[in-house]
This record gives C-alpha cells, structure tokens and sequence, in this order.
C-alpha cells in the first residue's frame, strides 16, 4: 500500500518541446512520467499549421507549386515531384525523357542531402556533436549543386508542369560525379566514427523496436518501415517516372530497432547514388520542357499519385471539377503516419531511449502539421 | 568472462577509431568560411528577388506594362502601373512594386514575361527591422542603376 503511494506520488508531467532541440521543430509530446520512465507519451500537433492543402484548393495549380517545397524543407525536390506528376497524370501533360531523368537525378540527390542531415541530427539528439559536422560538410555540396540548376539551396521550385525549368549542364553532371567519388570515400568516416562506436550502438540497439505488424498497422512507410524487414518502395513496388529503368536495391533491417533505421537509411544513401550514377549515365538528349497549355483545366473526377519521399511514401489526391483551380487537394505526408506510433511505443521506456527513438523516426514537423 | 574483456576491448577501441578520425581532420584543410569577412561567390543561377533587366542599347527597361507577371503571381506580391507619356501611343512602365515579404520566389513571373524584362537579383544578405524594408520599388532600382 504504501510503496504504491510513492509510486503515485513520483508521477508527474514532463511537457517536451515544442521548442526542445531534439523535436526537430515545433512538436509538444507532452510525457507522463514516473521518475526515469516515460509512463505514456502524448503528440500535440499543430503549432506550424498553414493551411497548405487549403491553399491548393484556392489558387490554379501552378500557383501552388512553390507551397510544396514548404512542407517538407530538407527533401524538398520530390513534393515537387509528386505534385507535378500529379497534375500532368490528370490533365495529361507528356514529359520529355530527359526532364524524367534530370527529375530522378536531383531528387535523389535531395534525398541523399535530406539522409546526411538526418544523420546529423540523431546523433546530435544523441548527444554525439562532431558527427553533424560532418554531415553539413558532405551536405552542403549537394546544395551548391543543386543551387547552380535550381537557383535556390532549400526551398527549391525547379520542376514544372511538363518538365523542369533548366536544363542541367556538363558542370553539374561533373560537379555531381565528384560529390559521389567522395561520398563514397566519406562512408569510412561515417563507419568509424558513427557506424561502430560503441556508445551509439548501446543507444540505438534493441531501442524502439516496431514489428513489421505494428509498422503496417499505423501505415509506417520509408525507411521507418524498411527497418522493421519491409522491403516496400514506392520507386520499386508501384514504380513511377524513370525509375523502373534503373537498377538498385532497397535495403532492410531484420529486427526494427532505432540501429536498423540508421542503418537503412545509410545503405539507401549508397542505392541513391547508384541511381545518379546511372541516370547520368544513360542521360538522354532533348529538350527539358514539354508545350503545356497556359491555364491548365483538371478534368471532373479524381486522382492519386504517390512517390518515395525521403521520410517514406508521399501521396497526393485531388479531385477536379473542370476548372483551374482542385476542388480538393489531400496531402497524405509520411512524417505524420511515422509518428503515430510513438504512443505506444514510448510507453515504460526511459526518457533518453524516447528521445533516440524519435531521431531515429527523422521527423520534420513542418511536413506534419503543413 | 572472455565474453566480458572482449566487449570491452572492441568497445574501447571502436571510441580510439573515432578519435582517430577527428584528429585527422584537425590537419586537414578549413572547410568553413568566416562569413562576414569573407563571403563566397554566389552562383550566376541565384534566384533572388526580381529585379527589372536594363537594357544594354536602349540604355532603359525593356518592360511594356503589359501586367502578365502580376496576373501570374500566385502570391499577389507584384504591383504594375502603367503611365500615358506624351507623344507615345502606348502606357510606358510608371509603378513597379515587390512585396518581397510574401514572395516565394518562384520565378512565374520571370517565365511568363514576353520580353524578358525580368530577372533574379543576386542579393541575399537581407535583413531589417521592419516589413516596409521589404517593399520594393523595382523600377527605382532600375533607375539607380542607369546614373
């Protein structure tokens, strides 16, 4: 009886963010604890909430391309995929082979970028400083390369209705074989410092572990889910744009713990430029941009398109009632889905194991709350 | 027990591999910039705020008011007007505002213009204390530039 009182008596609330390094943004989990132990950890969301499905349906669909790029600002290039491939799916808009290429290429590369960071950022949460170094200098090349083509280094609005809208050079293809020679020499670093260290294993092993059943429960997808021994790609499984003309694998852990995660993540950094390296290898001529009608009209009727962003499976569902501007635009983000199962999984774990777990989840909040 | 001192030496050892690479790294080359000293070139492609393109042989604006970047704009942040000038048939460019606070640098306004009057400025180092700072009259800009 009384051992029981003092339980009740060590319970409290812990409020965790929303301005906590490691919630990566504005996210409340709002914890209760007894001592140590996370008792039940709750999610609030909707601190950076702007409306971003509720403006697409206001404005022509042009006007809501730059949004895109504002949902998801580390892996920015494929909501502007998805989006543009949704529109051109459902007015019917044909895209040269070589803006399908230059697509895949850069998109590839932001995911390569959006994984560094997150590399960064978890052994940051982790309390590992030096690591994110290194990542920022590894990343911070792709961003140059992508801000000579693009024009901007985060934020980018580079994909249009039918194409892209500049043609990539014999700089960037360059620029771009030399940033793949080196990263490739960098996973030593990576191994040695990150990969093998001891301190980051006892943190991450056996920590969070998510059932392939759990993670098809909650509608995991992304790495998250490829940890758990899933091998579902939206590139491979449902393939769209050029990516059925590659050949690459899609790597997966066996037990779903926060080491898997990392682990996939980093084996698909490797698959990601064995893509560039084929796109750039079998790049085709032609021009970057089809004709495209100037007010582009959605037919009546509705229409999904789904594609492998950095955090998982990205997937956008509009409905059309024959003018410009969608009757309703649904944005399914992967980062939310990723999330949900936090509760269940925080529940009788020690703080800092919470805190490795949700790393591991490489969560962006804006694209959560949008 | 073996078990036990093998954990540890592999363990140990995994923390001497990292060390070993940041010292490394200690006497290779600096990788940062020391920003307000010294600043990198920006690359010709920089997508700035819009900036309205001088005419090498008119010496002035190519803009014809024609008002398609404003029309285009999805965020509403350009404002055109033209003006009668005596003795020209057509409006000649008397007003053009950026409301740069709401741009989200797209470039529709640059792609739709049909005498590529308009182009990315370079600048990025912007800061200010107030959002007035951020309205920009364009055409003064221009002006500027041509004394």
């Amino acid at each position: 009886m009384r051992e029981s009182t003092i339980k009740e008596h060590n319970r409290f609330f812990l409020n965790m963010g929303p301005q906590h390094p490691s919630t990566h943004g504005v996210l409340l989990v709002v914890l209760e604890m007894n001592g140590e132990y996370v008792l039940d950890p709750q999610p609030v969301l909707g601190f950076v909430h702007r409306m971003h499905e509720k403006i697409g349906e206001s404005r022509p669909c042009q006007g809501f391309m730059p949004n895109t790029a504002r949902m998801d600002y580390v892996c920015a290039l494929p909501y502007n995929h998805g989006y543009v491939s949704l529109i051109e799916k459902k007015a019917g808009i044909e895209v040269p082979k070589r803006a399908e290429y230059i697509r895949v290429i850069t998109s590839e590369l932001n995911r390569v970028a959006s994984h560094l960071l997150w590399l960064g950022a978890y052994l940051l949460d982790l309390g590992a400083f030096t690591p994110i170094l290194y990542g920022f200098d590894d990343r911070e090349h792709i961003l140059d390369i992508l801000e000579d083509i693009t024009g901007s280094r985060l934020t980018y609005c580079y994909y249009r209705f039918g194409g892209v809208c500049r043609d990539i050079d014999d700089k960037f293809v360059e620029a771009t074989r030399a940033f793949i020679k080196r990263l490739r020499k960098r996973y030593v670093i990576y191994e040695k410092l990150v990969t093998k260290n001891i301190i980051f294993i006892k943190r991450a092993e056996n920590i969070g572990i998510i059932s392939p059943d759990m993670a098809i429960r909650y509608g995991i997808t992304g790495p998250n889910l490829r940890g758990s021994g899933i091998a579902y790609d939206i590139r491979k499984n449902e393939p769209y744009s050029v990516y059925p003309e590659f050949d690459f694998e899609v790597p997966v852990g066996e037990r779903g713990d926060c080491l898997d995660r990392y682990m996939v993540r980093v084996r698909e950094m490797e698959q990601s430029l064995r893509i560039i390296e084929q796109a750039l290898d079998n790049l085709p001529d032609g021009p970057v941009r089809s004709k495209v009608p100037k007010k582009i009209k959605l037919t009546p009727g509705d229409c999904n398109f789904a594609v492998e962003a950095a955090r998982g499976e990205l997937s956008y569902y509009l409905i059309g009632d024959g003018t410009g501007v969608p009757y309703r635009l649904k944005i399914r983000v992967p980062s939310y889905s990723n999330l949900s199962c936090l509760q269940e999984l925080g529940r009788g774990i020690l703080l800092p194991d919470l805190v490795s777990i949700m790393g591991s989840f490489d969560l962006v909040i804006p694209e959560i709350d949008r | 027990m073996k078990r036990y001192f093998l954990d540890l030496f592999i363990g140990g050892k995994s923390l001497v591999d990292g060390l070993v690479v940041t010292t490394k790294a200690l006497f290779q080359p600096i990788v940062t910039v020391q920003y307000p000293r010294e600043e990198i070139d920006i690359t010709p492609n920089f997508r700035g705020h819009i900036d309205l393109v001088l005419d090498p042989e008119k010496n002035t604006f190519r803009c014809i008011a024609c008002g398609m970047c404003q029309r285009s704009c999805p965020s509403e942040c350009i404002q055109i007007e033209g003006k009668k000038v005596e003795g020209k048939k057509k409006k000649t460019l008397g007003l053009f505002a950026l409301d740069f606070t709401k741009c989200s640098l797209c470039g529709t306004c640059v792609e739709v213009c049909p005498t590529q009057a308009l182009e990315f400025s370079k600048e990025y180092n912007l800061a200010d204390f107030s959002k007035e700072a951020f309205h920009y009259d364009i055409l003064k800009r221009l002006e500027e530039r041509i004394i």
